[in-house]
């Protein structure tokens, strides 16, 4: 993962606009400063050890290796961290990093509301302000997650232009920062946007590498077959793929969204399949889903996390290396492979992460026993109920919220 | 002629040039047809023209809609170079493109701007590429003779102000505050301080924007720089009023 000048081989750059430039040389200086300072990653550790449940564990899938009949498979359950997902990993990180710069208000971008909800628990533990910048579109799909970011203090704010999604929330996230950067810090979700973002965003996922490496030597003796995890802008991926990049022999496997199918134009496949190519937005180089005339497109995924029309610049490096394969699923795939880990494993990830439980689904049987695998697991599916409830097409559930929306009418 | 040389021409008769801005295929090509021909007509002196991107970054509500409106009305870049390049032939004033990096990344760095050239264009303001990222695209524009305006802002430092200065050619655009586009500015002592701090870091005229949308701001300008940059406002009264307002506009800003 070398890092040029805010560039990962041609992928990356810091395309900002000008009054933000000294606001991007300070938070640059504050990060190099702690990345070279092993206080603050022992700072780190500790706060997510007594905050996080960290480490999480690794979990081995016994039901589900036997039924695939290959390789065995193991979960790292980045569903058990505080607020169900692996962003908190970043936020409180982040958090620390806000304090160092003596900053008192954050403001986020979030898609399927996890980063939201993250970061706003970061604020309320911390005592700053917090604005969350949301897709109209997504604040109707992830309802719960608004729910409690506005509960635990932070200022919800349904962005409706563009795709309503979350590509226009990371937008307007922007607009805010460059009004507010005095006492403001954007706390970047993803291990996208403009040089250090995406560098300061893996450094803190990384934790999750650290330990699937170490957890799966000592669980199983020796180092998986092949890495497997969704991507979306690739947080979580980056985290767990950080673990074992220099093991060249373990297979790194990202899974994007494949929506309707690809063929239908409905999903967020910039790598897998061909679907993005090269342009500059959002302050950064990458692989994005856009037309001819470099006009990002809409993308879909029944996981509003994944539903994002660039990647993160290093993933797009490894991918053009041929470190990190892609390949998509599609949203009745997921469903499926929901279906089955929780029926047979008693698990529930968040779609998002269901993604990569379908590409190792698809391959575990192409292995041996005396072989292992790990599937990323984002984070839980709680958040999904409603969604998830919705293509189950499940008739207790419909009436309950039918006799629930009585109710509230009525009162 | 070069542009700097029509804004040192101009300056000689007027003490201060407005320059307009509008967003290409909003409402529609004929009305921007319209719009710009009563903007000449009453006395506009350069007309920045927005090839719209469905992520304007730096741009305000008024902007942001009129940039989706015109591509949801399918709007294409082709459609922009051919209005601009009919534009630049019909009226005598300097016409700048505005866009953002990846319109013109898309299209080819080289091919657009020989394009631009060819057309007529005389300066391009892209808010997403600070000098460090746009070697390549700077010394094209020089090669086409095409000014890469710069951009100064309040948080710049001198010594930021003194390298984009280095890069600099046409004139400094000057965002006169924090945020996004089509918000009051207020004209206070730190407004003039950071003109000031402008002014000393640049031998190039001063357009300055954000904000500026009635007389009194054009008036508050005079003396402070050489262009008032309109942004906004103009496409809120077509907004309101249809683009037959806009020249009863231009004639009162002074």
């Amino acid at each position: 993962m070398k890092n040029t000048n805010g560039y990962y081989g041609e992928w990356g750059g810091a395309f900002i606009p000008e009054v933000l430039f000294e606001t991007f040389k300070e938070f640059n200086a504050a990060f190099t400063e702690v990345k070279a300072d092993p206080s603050f990653w022992q700072e780190y550790c500790d706060l997510m050890g007594t905050y996080s449940c960290r480490p999480t564990p690794l979990t081995h899938a016994e039901n589900l290796s036997r039924i695939f009949g290959g390789a065995q498979i193991y979960i790292k359950r980045e569903d058990l961290n505080h607020t169900g997902a692996h962003k908190a990993n970043n936020v409180m990180g982040q958090g620390l990093l806000v304090k160092r710069m003596a900053k008192t208000r954050v403001i986020a971008e979030t898609g399927a509301g996890q980063h939201g909800v993250a970061t706003a628990t970061m604020a309320a533990k911390f005592g700053f302000d917090c604005t969350i910048y949301m897709g109209e579109e997504d604040v109707m799909r992830q309802r719960p997650n608004v729910f409690w970011m506005e509960k635990l203090g932070a200022e919800v704010i349904p962005v409706t232009s563009g795709s309503k999604t979350l590509k226009d929330a990371i937008n307007a996230a922007f607009r805010d920062w460059v009004t507010n950067m005095d006492n403001t810090h954007y706390v970047m979700g993803t291990v996208c946007g403009p040089h250090p973002f995406p560098e300061v965003v893996a450094w803190f996922q990384s934790i999750i590498g650290i330990e699937a490496k170490e957890q799966i030597l000592k669980q199983f003796g020796k180092l998986p077959a092949k890495v497997y995890a969704c991507v979306g802008g690739g947080s979580n991926a980056m985290g767990i793929f950080q673990g074992f990049l220099d093991s060249r022999h373990v297979e790194l496997i990202g899974v994007e969204a494949g929506g309707k199918g690809i063929a239908t134009g409905q999903h967020a496949a910039r790598l897998a399949e061909s679907g993005g190519s090269a342009g500059v937005a959002q302050g950064y180089k990458t692989m994005f889903l856009q037309d001819e005339d470099g006009q990002m497109k809409d993308t879909h995924s029944v996981a509003a996390g994944l539903d994002y029309v660039g990647v993160s610049p290093i993933l797009t490096d490894l991918w053009q290396n041929g470190r990190v394969r892609f390949d998509s699923a599609t949203d009745d795939e997921v469903m499926a492979a929901l279906e089955k880990t929780m029926r047979k494993e008693g698990i529930i990830p968040a779609l998002e992460s269901s993604h990569a439980f379908v590409s190792a689904f698809k391959e575990a049987g192409q292995l041996q026993p005396d072989e292992a695998i790990i599937i990323n697991m984002s984070g839980r599916g709680d958040k999904d109920i409603f969604t998830i409830a919705n293509a189950f097409n499940d008739p207790s559930w419909k009436k309950f919220i039918i006799e629930r929306g009585k109710e509230y009418a009525s009162s | 002629m070069h542009l700097r040389d029509s804004i040192t021409n101009s300056l000689k008769q007027k003490e201060i040039l407005l320059m307009t801005h509008i967003v290409l295929g909003y409402p529609s090509f004929e009305d921007n047809r319209r719009v710009v021909e009563q903007m000449v007509a009453n006395g506009v002196d350069l007309i920045e023209m927005q090839i719209p991107f469905s992520e304007p970054v730096a741009d305000g509500p008024v902007i942001i809609k009129a940039n989706q409106d015109s591509l949801t009305s399918g709007t294409k870049v082709k459609d922009c170079l051919d209005f601009a390049r009919e534009m630049c032939a019909q009226h005598p004033i300097p016409f700048l493109f505005m866009t953002y990096y990846n319109i013109v990344f898309k299209y080819g760095l080289k091919r657009f701007l020989s394009k631009a050239e060819q057309i007529g264009i005389k300066g391009l303001i892209i808010p997403d590429l600070p000098p460090e990222e746009g070697q390549e695209y700077l010394s094209l524009a020089k090669e086409h003779s095409i000014s890469a305006i710069q951009i100064f802002a309040p948080t710049s430092t001198e010594e930021r102000m003194q390298t984009l200065s280095s890069h600099a050619d046409g004139f400094i655009y000057c965002v006169a505050r924090r945020g996004v586009t089509g918000s009051q500015t207020s004209f206070d002592k730190e407004f003039n301080n950071y003109i000031d701090r402008c002014k000393a870091n640049t031998e190039l005229p001063l357009a300055v924007g954000f904000g500026i949308s009635d007389k009194n701001d054009v008036e508050e300008l005079r003396g402070k720089a050489e262009i008032a940059v309109i942004g906004s406002a103009t496409i809120r009264l077509v907004d309101s009023e249809g683009p037959e307002a806009v020249g009863p506009f231009i004639k009162g800003l002074r």
